[in-house]
């Protein structure tokens, strides 16, 4: 029972990761009705940038607290040069464009940081673990990767519901003409938006730097999972990834913890050795196939009748 | 872009690689060949995407998987001896038909965003499968001692006939979506791409036709697939990965979707542009990337858009 | 057209000159340069690159010239620049290959063209099998070998109780299956994980914990390793359970694992403090010209670059002679950075594996020291099912 719990928590922990990833991805998504493949490349910046500067002033918390300005503003100069000039076009252009910034990232990143990669070292405190179920030890760690998920959750929530910026985005989702003949700045806004969006994924990065390491390509992996998250949940619904991401990490875990004994006591223990990681990696392809099937608009289908 | 230009393009894309055996043999640089044997398979995988990509509106990102269906259909008969092309290719080309068939089923209910992400997730599953299964090499992959036997009829094993039977096959394929996009069927498919609903009201069954197309796409894909197994000797699980269904999709867009030729120059385009810069730099990504977005950015319709001298619509 | 094609030939006129007699000795190099695991790639390319200094860039007199070449990771595209290198570049040696996969799609053109391809790592069991050929020889070892002395150390340990976990694809199994020949104690657990792209390993982390083994094995190559390592060592396993490695822990991953690794121990052919003068010399030259330790995927490619070199001196450069360089590589008498080594009938190396721990030496680097010889010559498994004798 106890371990069922412990399973649990690692896959409420995986999932918050994942949200962290799609929150930002979603957002953009929902509101410019833009496709960023790019959202991976941000998510390696962001870890890069703060495994830096953690490492030149010998501290995590200052790397964070560097990496994710750097980040929006990199996002900002990113949506002017680049991002801009997509609103509006089919989705097949943002596909090229954004898989061109992917090449660019990684390339880029191993012309400044080698093709090594870096580690991101964690301070004392966050480097131990605790009890938070009686007699199993659980990394500090991965309480403050839950910790963080939930702040950015209810940080966007608030956001978008309750601020002036949050009914602007709203409105401009719905109708972006109209909220720009009312006098608003949508240029700007749009801007705004995919700045915090690239913060997000850097976040996310820095989150994931001490357990994943930071290295060329990590994006890439990770963003196929956001995608299923928020294709799950519904593109441009905040509250559908954060559940549909629940809902993967969770499962996907659970999967890989109780699949390889359920399938040995079916299968005998050969079979199910190979075949237990085979289905397990496939499961969450399988989830999302069966999630649309079943819904082909997602979890929480965004209102306002986006096509 | 107009009909003649497009067949002037093709007909000049046409003779140069035609041309790629003696000029490769003349010049002494056999590599030419390799490379262009190459380009020519995965330009049929291109334009088969580009058959429900371009004029469809089906945004596949897993249409590798039918490369590497066809391609462990070729390496696994193989392996338990069958090496007989006449039993191999057209049982490739079934199993990517069937695939097609029942996974285009379901794709088919969802649209935009929710089609790539569906067509993705079958191709990783298929992917996981390789990559599990021992037997057939798992991520080491599987060679292929004999390259598909035709009787007397065709050697595979040399290079210049090889590289003519490819070349034959992507012909056909230019052909048969050409066909295709000037049909009645393939009017309905382009229709529905357009608007779905009032060909519905219409009355015409478009879910059929959509599926219909998906599965020759499919088809054509495993035919790539065959002659990728035969070309490479080899099949592995990095023939279907996701970032290979990637590059298809690129190619297309790049070459322009939608337009018959399009696909065929996108692809020769971007494998020449990455061997050349490949050579030049190791850093070579670079530059593709910006290069990638530039064209993106520029126009719409892709190299054949370019080409054109005005846009209609 | 008719100028480009002029100047083709023309170009390809004075290109095929040196082709026949050929002035210099050309290597082609295929490895990983881009993507994730290029610092592999990278690494072995620098220990190759410092044989050549070491031999004043010549061998039996003559230039040369190594064409390196970038595989991506991708076995097709191995292929395609192997083919390139032999078609266009006419060399007179392949090697480097760093991947199984990537090898195993390689192979039959280089052995079609009747090319010595020397893998400087890459060592798959059918290579060493069935699929033996006399234009290939391992400067490596075959897969199973390591984990089978790492099998003998757990056995020599008392460890009674093993938790197993590798990545589910073919060289993830062979490792275990190679273990699993000589460790005779009770295996608790046995998990595969996802290949590629398992991020998390937390389920897996709280098996271990659950199972309460003696101890653990891994195998988890390049990026993997460092994240399994940092995520045991965050769930407090370390210390707790002791953790025993394959091919995980070396001089690329260990300044990204760091501390975390200190006192792990795995099995190798190669430690970087092996007593014998050319690896010193190897070692010293590889830290002054680079800055960091050498792994041993960069000692076995300076290997395979002095193995090439003893073929090229036997027959004074004339590359013609192709049976002559195979009988004066088979002899394996070169200098080596693991002391003395023999060839078995399947061209793959006769050699010791040794138990390695890791260590900070006098300044704090993080490095390897060996702790003792596990095995003494030997041999792979496979090499039965090689069918050539000599």
């Amino acid at each position: 029972m106890t371990l069922f719990l412990e399973q649990c928590l690692n896959g409420l922990q995986l999932g918050l990761l994942l949200f962290l990833l799609a929150a930002g991805l979603t957002l953009v998504f929902g509101i410019m009705d833009l496709v960023n493949l790019a959202h991976g490349s941000l998510y390696m910046v962001g870890a890069y940038l703060a495994a830096w500067f953690a490492k030149r002033f010998d501290s995590f918390f200052i790397g964070l607290a560097a990496a994710l300005p750097v980040a929006l503003l990199l996002g900002i100069v990113l949506e002017v040069l680049v991002i801009r000039r997509l609103y509006g076009r089919d989705h097949l252009v943002h596909v090229l464009a954004t898989f061109g910034l992917i090449l660019f990232f990684n390339e880029a990143v191993r012309l400044v940081w080698g093709a090594a990669g870096l580690t991101l070292a964690l301070p004392e405190f966050l480097g131990t673990w605790v009890q938070v179920i009686p007699g199993v030890p659980y990394p500090v760690y991965r309480v403050a990767i839950i910790v963080v998920g939930l702040l950015v959750a209810a940080f966007l929530y608030f956001l978008v519901q309750h601020t002036r910026v949050g009914m602007l985005i709203r409105a401009g989702a719905a109708d972006r003409e109209m909220v720009g003949a009312l006098g608003v700045n949508i240029r700007l806004l749009y801007t705004l938006v995919f700045g915090v969006g690239a913060c997000l994924a850097a976040l996310a990065g820095v989150m994931a730097a001490p357990i994943l390491t930071v290295q060329i390509g990590m994006g890439e992996t990770i963003l196929i999972l956001a995608f299923v998250v928020i294709v799950i949940g519904g593109i441009g619904s905040v509250r559908g990834a954060f559940v549909a991401a629940i809902i993967v990490g969770v499962l996907d875990t659970l999967g890989r913890a109780f699949l390889p004994g359920a399938l040995k006591q079916t299968f005998g223990a050969a079979a199910a050795s190979t075949a237990a990681p085979a289905i397990s990696a496939m499961f969450i392809y399988l989830l999302m196939a069966a999630f649309l099937i079943v819904r082909p608009e997602g979890l929480f289908p965004a209102a306002g009748g986006r096509k | 872009m107009s009909t003649r230009l497009q067949f002037a393009l093709g007909a000049g894309l046409l003779i140069a690689l035609a041309a790629i055996p003696p000029v490769a043999s003349l010049a002494g640089i056999p590599f030419l060949l390799t490379l262009f044997t190459r380009i020519v398979i995965v330009a049929i995988a291109s334009v088969s995407l580009n058959l429900i990509l371009g004029y469809g509106g089906m945004y596949s990102l897993g249409h590798a998987v039918y490369i590497g269906i066809g391609g462990y259909t070729v390496g696994i008969l193989a392996f338990h001896g069958v090496h007989s092309g006449l039993v191999q290719w057209p049982l490739a080309l079934a199993v990517s038909a069937l695939f097609a068939l029942v996974t285009g089923a379901l794709c088919l209910r969802t649209r935009g965003v929710y089609f790539i992400m569906i067509t993705l997730a079958f191709a990783q599953m298929v992917y996981f499968l390789t990559v599990g299964v021992a037997k057939y090499g798992g991520d080491d992959g599987l060679t292929i001692a004999r390259r598909s036997s035709f009787g007397g009829l065709v050697n595979l094993a040399d290079r210049t006939t090889f590289y003519y039977v490819s070349l034959a096959f992507l012909l056909a394929a230019v052909l048969v979506v050409w066909r295709i996009s000037r049909s009645h069927f393939g009017m309905v498919v382009r229709g529905a791409c357009a608007n779905d609903r009032r060909m519905q009201a219409l009355g015409f069954p478009t879910y059929r036709y959509r599926l219909a197309a998906y599965v020759i796409a499919g088809t054509m894909g495993g035919l790539a697939g065959a002659l990728l197994a035969n070309q490479t000797d080899f099949v592995n699980p990095e023939m279907l990965s996701w970032t290979r269904s990637g590059d298809l999709m690129i190619m297309v867009i790049l070459g322009g979707s939608g337009s018959v030729i399009g696909p065929v120059a996108g692809t020769v385009a971007y494998m020449v542009l990455e061997e050349v810069l490949s050579g030049i730099t190791e850093h070579w990504q670079i530059i593709l990337g910006p290069l990638v977005v530039l064209m993106a950015l520029v126009r719409q319709g892709g190299i054949v858009g370019w080409l054109s001298p005005k846009r209609h619509a | 057209m008719i100028r480009t094609l002029l100047s083709a030939a023309t170009a390809a006129a004075l290109l095929s000159l040196p082709a026949h007699a050929q002035q210099k000795i050309k290597i082609g190099f295929v490895n990983t340069f881009s993507g994730p695991n290029a610092s592999i790639g990278n690494d072995e390319r620098d220990g190759f690159e410092l044989a050549l200094d070491h031999l004043g860039r010549k061998m039996a007199g003559k230039e040369v010239e190594v064409i390196y070449e970038d595989d991506q990771m991708k076995p097709e595209v191995g292929k395609q620049v192997s083919e390139k290198l032999l078609q266009s570049h006419k060399v007179d040696f392949m090697t480097g290959y760093n991947w199984s996969n990537v090898l195993l799609a390689s192979l039959k053109p280089v052995v079609d063209a009747q090319t010595f391809l020397v893998s400087g790592n890459a060592g798959p069991s059918q290579i060493a099998g069935e699929l033996c050929s006399p234009w290939f020889f391992s400067a490596s070892w075959q897969n199973d070998q390591t984990p089978m002395a790492l099998g003998e150390v757990l056995n020599r340990r008392g460890v009674k109780k093993l938790f197993v976990l590798a990545p589910n694809y073919a060289a993830g199994k062979d490792m275990v299956q190679g273990m699993k020949r000589t460790y005779k104690g009770e295996i608790v657990g046995e998990e595969y994980t996802r290949w590629p792209g398992q991020l998390d390993f937390s389920a897996e982390l709280s098996k271990v914990r659950n199972a309460k083994p003696d101890a653990v094995f891994v195998f988890y190559p390049g990026a993997a390793g460092s994240q399994f390592f940092l995520q045991y060592g965050q769930a407090g396993l370390r210390g707790q359970i002791p953790l025993y490695s394959v091919y995980t822990t070396d001089s690329i991953t260990l300044p990204l694992i760091k501390e975390i690794a200190l006192g792990s121990l795995s099995t190798q052919s190669w430690v970087q403090d092996l007593d014998n003068p050319v690896n010193k010399r190897f070692v010293a030259d590889f830290r002054k010209k680079y800055g960091r330790y050498p792994s041993y995927y960069a000692a076995q490619h300076y290997d395979a670059a002095m193995l090439i070199n003893s073929a090229v001196v036997a027959v004074k450069g004339d590359m013609t002679k192709k049976d002559a360089m195979r009988a004066a590589m088979r002899k394996a008498d070169f200098p080596n950075t693991r002391g003395k080594l023999r060839f078995n009938n399947n061209h793959f190396p006769i050699q010791n594996f040794y138990l390695q721990e890791v260590a900070k030496d006098a300044q704090g680097n993080l490095t390897m020291k060996t702790l003792e010889k596990v095995l003494t010559d030997h041999k792979d498994l496979y090499a039965s099912k090689c069918t050539m004798k000599w």
